[in-house]
């Protein structure tokens, strides 16, 4: 067996080295530019990876050190001394168990309304056409441009007096006070003013726009309504572009700082706690260990890199879940910008 | 006459249609958006006042304005530097992005994963993890700790003095070393644009690539000639999109000066004034950077 096969390789070798005399060297001079290329490429590939990856081995090697390790000079990425400490302590500043329920349950509830509201909207955008569509686009390009932080002060006014026209006033006398509540958030992801909400239609509606207009035009003609063609036929084939979108509403909610400082303050929220993870570090140190120095620099981190890893990782299980169906999705849908 | 008049009762129903499935953004935009934008922008000329009874805004003209760009220390200095670092930083993404999504759109083993990896940036540079990260001094002092101990003979360190010392263009040169020593913030905030880039360079067909191969078309050149302004659409929407995102990063100064001044000392009509300055200076960037771009662009019928 391995004779023929070594047979066949000389057989071969001999034949590629005809090839390549007829080909005036080409061949040859093709194949190892190749193979340089790919070697390049591996390299660079490799290199750009690890640079992605390495903050988070980092990350992953100090939260199992002891803090005796963090100074050890001998101790780079294996921790001589192993232990858990850090995660029983990071779970604890955090309130880890009930934090994340209240994230998961928050950024799914929302982001699920975002979807579906950004879908109606995209989908209107991409297949209708209505007077003065050209302006509400424009509008829809104003969110997207508008950074919420610019609007944060009178939106944090505004629902600190909120009021529907005057009638909350005229019935109780008094402005409804929402601010720390879900509910102005609730309210702003109905109405497709979320984090992100405006690329979000921008990206569903560039996806409907591509479906060609037979498909709908059949429908109509087989008897379909307006909404039963957009449930029936739209909606299946919009599903890699709706998973993509929903992946990326649940993702930006989960570490979003800026809304969930703004609206969502009294609810504990993984981003929030995170934040402030380092400050309760030094309470801890000081209140309950009795130790005045607080904590050092270095522990600090490497509590703080605990907590990271500890809100991102149930994010990177969705993520290894639905990597395929994400990806392979997102950029074979070919979205004509 | 009567044919054309059920044409028009359709697109009427269409029309209606339409309005019914975009009238979520509508209200929300109406309610969300518009109020809080004119309020934000008369704040901004306003000394707010906030009692029991409710706001109070007295006008104040451009007080706010001249308070932020001439009696405030930090706020000019941070302007500054939060949009050059923007401007070289965007760039940069740009560069970045389309060469990884050239080579992520070519075949090779464990391209899967490759690309998986290079899409967590989108979970681990979001919101407030970057700005946790960010100052990061553990990792920086373990570095320092490392350079020492090997003496900082690294082949770029040598390269660096090199070039920057030689005289010809340093500033350049040291603008440059700037963009690759922060190599990793620039990969790690292009996830998206990697995305967008990628699904774009899909949309090519690969005939036009044979066609152009058998004409005698090296691959560079149908790089520059068929790839780049096939996607040279996308550049402005990655731009845009790019810009945008960097003002609303965590990490950046000039949005944590804001909010500062707004949620911990109330100061309202002065953060609302600097958050405005800021936006119109963002806009202006982008308007005329996207006007340039747009010449550029080719659009394929």
């Amino acid at each position: 067996m391995s004779k023929v096969g070594a047979l066949s390789l000389r057989k071969r070798y001999k034949l590629y080295w005809e090839r390549n005399k007829k080909s005036q060297g080409y061949l040859l001079k093709k194949n190892i530019s190749d193979i340089i290329y790919r070697i390049i490429r591996v390299v660079l590939l490799f290199g750009m990876c690890f640079l992605i990856l390495q903050p988070i081995l980092q990350k992953i090697s100090i939260s199992f050190m002891a803090e005796r390790d963090l100074y050890n000079p001998m101790v780079i990425s294996v921790p001589e001394n192993f232990t858990t400490d850090n995660y029983q302590l990071a779970a604890m500043f955090m309130d880890y168990g009930k934090t994340l329920w209240n994230t998961f349950f928050v950024s799914l509830t929302i982001s699920l309304l975002q979807i579906a509201m950004c879908t109606l909207a995209g989908y209107g955008f991409a297949r209708f056409d209505f007077p003065f569509k050209k302006f509400w686009f424009a509008c829809v390009m104003l969110v997207i441009i508008i950074p919420p932080q610019t609007l944060s002060t009178s939106l944090h006014l505004h629902f600190r007096y909120f009021d529907i026209l005057g009638l909350i006033k005229l019935f109780t006398g008094d402005t409804l006070n929402l601010r720390g509540s879900v509910v102005p958030y609730y309210l702003m992801s109905m109405g497709c003013m979320g984090l992100k909400n405006g690329l979000y239609i921008y990206m569903i509606r560039q996806f409907f726009r591509n479906i060609p207009k037979e498909l709908e035009e059949a429908a109509y003609v087989d008897g379909c309504g307006t909404l039963k063609t957009f449930l029936r036929i739209m909606l299946p084939d919009a599903k890699p572009i709706l998973t993509s979108c929903f992946l990326f509403a649940f993702v930006w909610q989960w570490t979003d700082g800026f809304y969930s400082s703004t609206f969502l303050g009294n609810i504990k929220l993984l981003s929030l706690q995170l934040s402030q993870i380092g400050e309760k570090l030094g309470h801890y140190i000081v209140n309950t260990l009795k130790n005045n120095a607080g904590a050092s620099i270095g522990y600090t981190n490497c509590i703080v890199a605990t907590g990271t890893l500890m809100v991102i990782v149930p994010l990177i299980v969705l993520y290894l879940f639905a990597q395929k169906g994400f990806v392979e999705s997102l950029s074979s849908s070919g979205i004509k910008m | 006459m009567k044919k054309q008049k059920k044409l028009a009762g359709l697109q009427k129903r269409k029309a209606i249609s339409g309005y019914i499935f975009i009238l979520p953004f509508i209200i929300g935009f109406l309610a969300f958006m518009v109020n809080p934008f004119f309020k934000s922008l008369y704040m901004s000329f306003c000394n707010v006042e906030i009692s029991g009874q409710g706001v109070n805004n007295v006008y104040a003209g451009l007080s706010n304005y001249v308070r932020a760009f001439t009696v405030d220390t930090e706020y000019n200095r941070k302007l500054v530097e939060e949009i050059s670092k923007m401007c070289v930083n965007s760039l940069a993404i740009m560069v970045f992005s389309f060469f990884v999504a050239l080579i992520l759109n070519q075949k090779f083993k464990g391209r899967a994963l490759v690309r998986a990896i290079f899409f967590l940036p989108v979970i681990i540079s979001s919101g407030v993890i970057l700005g946790v990260e960010y100052d990061n001094s553990l990792l920086s002092s373990v570095q320092a700790v490392i350079e020492e101990e090997t003496n900082a003979a690294s082949i770029t360190g040598a390269l660096k003095e090199i070039l920057v010392t030689s005289g010809v263009g340093s500033r350049a040169f040291e603008q440059v070393f700037e963009v690759v020593d922060g190599i990793y913030d620039v990969a790690i905030s292009s996830g998206i644009q990697i995305i967008i880039f990628l699904s774009g360079l899909q949309t090519i067909s690969e005939s036009m690539y044979e066609a152009a191969a058998i004409e005698g078309c090296t691959g560079w050149e149908s790089l520059w000639k068929i790839t780049f302004p096939m996607v040279s659409s996308l550049f402005l929407v990655n731009w845009i999109y790019t810009i945008v995102d960097s003002c609303m990063k965590s990490n950046n100064e000039v949005m944590e000066k804001i909010s500062d001044t707004m949620i911990k000392k109330l100061n309202y009509g002065f953060s609302s004034a600097m958050a405005w300055s800021y936006f119109v200076i963002v806009i202006v960037i982008i308007g005329i950077s996207s006007l340039i771009i747009s010449k550029g662009v080719y659009y394929y019928e």
